[in-house]
């Protein structure tokens, strides 16, 4: 078991405030994921939930029993640090038991879970090995072992695969939610990355300058988000916001478009522009184009169109695809 | 960072380093000589340099006009006594400072290191009126407070340096394992540390060791340490050079040996901060 529940957490840094009253329920064997700019909170949010730092106010509920003054070894979870945090002068071996060691089983117990816990990270050969001798993919597999041997209620990920290359994050991206989807326990992931927030989570959690902006799957982000920040931050490249006389004829403060909404045609309908920077990536094109009186706008479109620099372009919208947000930010009902 | 050396310009290096090198060594390997040369030779002019009548003479002479070993353990009493005396008081104090600051950490270290900048003699007529009347002049004791007193600063910054370097992420791992405050400082924090408090361990002892001013000022039979033994040959009578020699080579002999068989710790001591 392992639902988390946060109910009007508070967190300030002497003056500063750095959450400011954040409520979220978290379900039993769901992975969660916190993303938003840095600096919005979200590491601050998993180590309030962890036991590292205190709550200033509000209270944390793990299983339903509220964890506000429990030390961290004594709430059940367990963490996966962006700097792995392994521990030097032990073996592989020993990282990865001492969890269980701490925990007083015995050592053909402990080890009978190590080798398990190796076997699934594919860590075996590199039992007797110190971190030093590691590869950061393997570095990354032990502090993941370290987690998971000690079969906790929850998983807390702090940006864990923020210091591997970007071929060696996607492959540990899917083995990290496979492990996840295989043990059902809960896991609550952070990072500032929305590939991963997207594809990993089952439901994300968008933070803002420590306020939450929008909790819910990521499709729901994708379709119906809550806001302008939350609408700006899913999706890459980022919506096309469009303020001003272009918004009000569609009754809002403001409009926003996606790219892979906007139709880009040679001639015919939409809004004229000129390219400015044609990006192609082989399978997308996405055309930057200075649109007179609304400012750049950015399309996607599949394939090729054979535009470059300097070319005239129409961009077309898709009608049922254009988000509107009222004068406050707020979406308002398509 | 890979950069092209030319095997004329690794030479040229090679050559100044040993230049330097040997500049360095001179005036110990000189006092070596000296030592096996009759006190005649030590001064002659031109000084000979290898080619001289080879004699034990003088150590023999030092032997017999003062007691080396007892000089010898008292320098082991009160090196060894005031750095582990420091050591039990800094480590604590290193611990908290790294990893528990509070507002006035930094200014209590910039305190403590102030201490280190006024001279010594400064405060030497209170403290021999203090030991003369705690009964602390001429005892081991009395050495090995001043002495202990006087590097603590050292010994608390070195420590704190390195225990600052231990990432704050591993102890918090530690933590989220189950171990409690004494078990993560047991597992984790000493096994890290080990290495910062060897080296510390090892300036320290030759650092008081080496040191002359308080020695030479509140000893001078019973607690004696080897900087008396080689000052007491330099006397009203004149100068030995060769006995002198003599009773300075058998002083700094054990130092020379410990600092020969300690000579990574020490320089990864020496450098602490500077090289990860």
């Amino acid at each position: 078991m392992g639902s988390i529940t946060l109910e009007g957490v508070r967190k300030s840094f002497g003056p500063h405030a750095v959450i400011h009253g954040a409520d979220l329920a978290i379900e039993d064997g769901s992975f969660v994921v916190f993303v938003g700019p840095s600096g919005c909170g979200k590491t601050t949010l998993l180590r309030l939930i962890a036991g590292l730092e205190d709550v200033s106010g509000g209270r944390v509920l793990i299983d339903g029993a509220n964890v506000v003054g429990v030390p961290p070894a004594k709430r059940g979870l367990s963490m996966v640090f962006q700097s792995y945090a392994l521990y030097p002068h032990m073996s592989v071996r020993g990282n990865i038991g001492f969890g269980l060691k701490m925990a007083g089983l015995e050592r053909a117990e402990i080890n009978r879970k190590v080798e398990a816990a190796a076997a699934t990270l594919n860590l075996t050969p590199y039992l007797d090995r110190k971190p030093r001798e590691l590869s950061g993919g393997q570095r990354q597999r032990v502090a993941i072992g370290r987690a998971i041997v000690r079969e906790p209620k929850a998983f807390l990920f702090d940006e864990p695969l923020s210091n591997l290359d970007a071929a060696l994050r996607v492959q540990m991206r899917l083995e990290v939610t496979k492990l996840q989807r295989q043990l059902a326990t809960t896991a609550v992931y952070v990072t500032h990355d929305q590939v991963e927030a997207m594809t990993m989570a089952d439901r994300i959690v968008v933070l803002n300058a420590g306020k939450i902006e929008q909790y819910g799957s990521p499709l729901e982000l994708y379709e119906r988000p809550a806001n302008l920040f939350v609408a700006g931050f899913i999706g890459s490249p980022r919506m096309n916001f469009i303020a001003g006389e272009g918004a009000q004829r569609y009754g809002a403060a403001t409009i926003g478009v996606r790219p892979e909404h906007l139709r880009a045609s040679r001639d015919g309908e939409g809004w004229e522009g000129r390219v400015s920077v044609a990006e192609h990536l082989g399978s997308d094109t996405f055309l930057h184009v200075e649109v007179t009186g609304i400012g750049t706008l950015t399309a996607r479109s599949v394939g090729e169109l054979g535009l470059t620099m300097g070319d005239s372009v129409r961009l077309l919208p898709d009608p049922a695809r254009i988000y509107r947000f009222a004068g406050d930010g707020k979406a308002m009902r398509q | 960072m890979a950069r092209q050396v030319s095997p004329t310009r690794t030479w040229a290096t090679t050559v100044a380093a040993w230049i330097v090198g040997l500049l360095i060594f001179f005036p110990i390997l000189w006092m070596v000589l000296a030592s096996f040369k009759t006190e005649l030779e030590a001064f002659s002019v031109p000084p000979s340099f290898l080619f001289f009548h080879w004699t034990t003479e003088n150590y023999a002479a030092v032997q017999g006009r003062s007691d080396y070993v007892h000089h010898a353990v008292n320098s082991v009493i009160i090196a060894g006594g005031s750095t582990l005396i420091a050591l039990l008081i800094a480590i604590p104090a290193a611990w908290s400072m790294a990893f528990a600051p509070t507002r006035r950490t930094r200014d209590i270290l910039l305190w403590m290191l102030s201490t280190k900048m006024m001279p010594p003699v400064g405060v030497l007529v209170p403290i021999y009126l203090l030991y003369r009347n705690f009964g602390l002049l001429d005892s081991r004791a009395g050495l090995v407070l001043v002495l202990c007193l006087g590097n603590l600063p050292i010994v608390i910054w070195m420590l704190f340096t390195y225990f600052k370097e231990i990432p704050k992420d591993i102890l918090e791992a530690a933590r989220m394992d189950g171990a409690t405050v004494g078990r993560e400082l047991i597992y984790v924090l000493t096994p890290m540390a080990v290495p910062g408090i060897a080296s510390t361990l090892l300036l320290n002892v030759i650092l008081a060791w080496n040191e002359a001013f308080w020695t030479l000022n509140l000893s001078t039979s019973e607690a004696a340490p080897l900087t008396v033994f080689i000052a007491s040959y330099s006397s009203p009578e004149g100068l030995f050079w060769a006995r002198l020699s003599a009773a300075s080579t058998l002083a700094i002999a054990p130092i020379l040996v410990l600092g020969w068989f300690s000579q990574r710790q020490l320089v990864r001591g020496l450098t602490f901060g500077a090289v990860k």
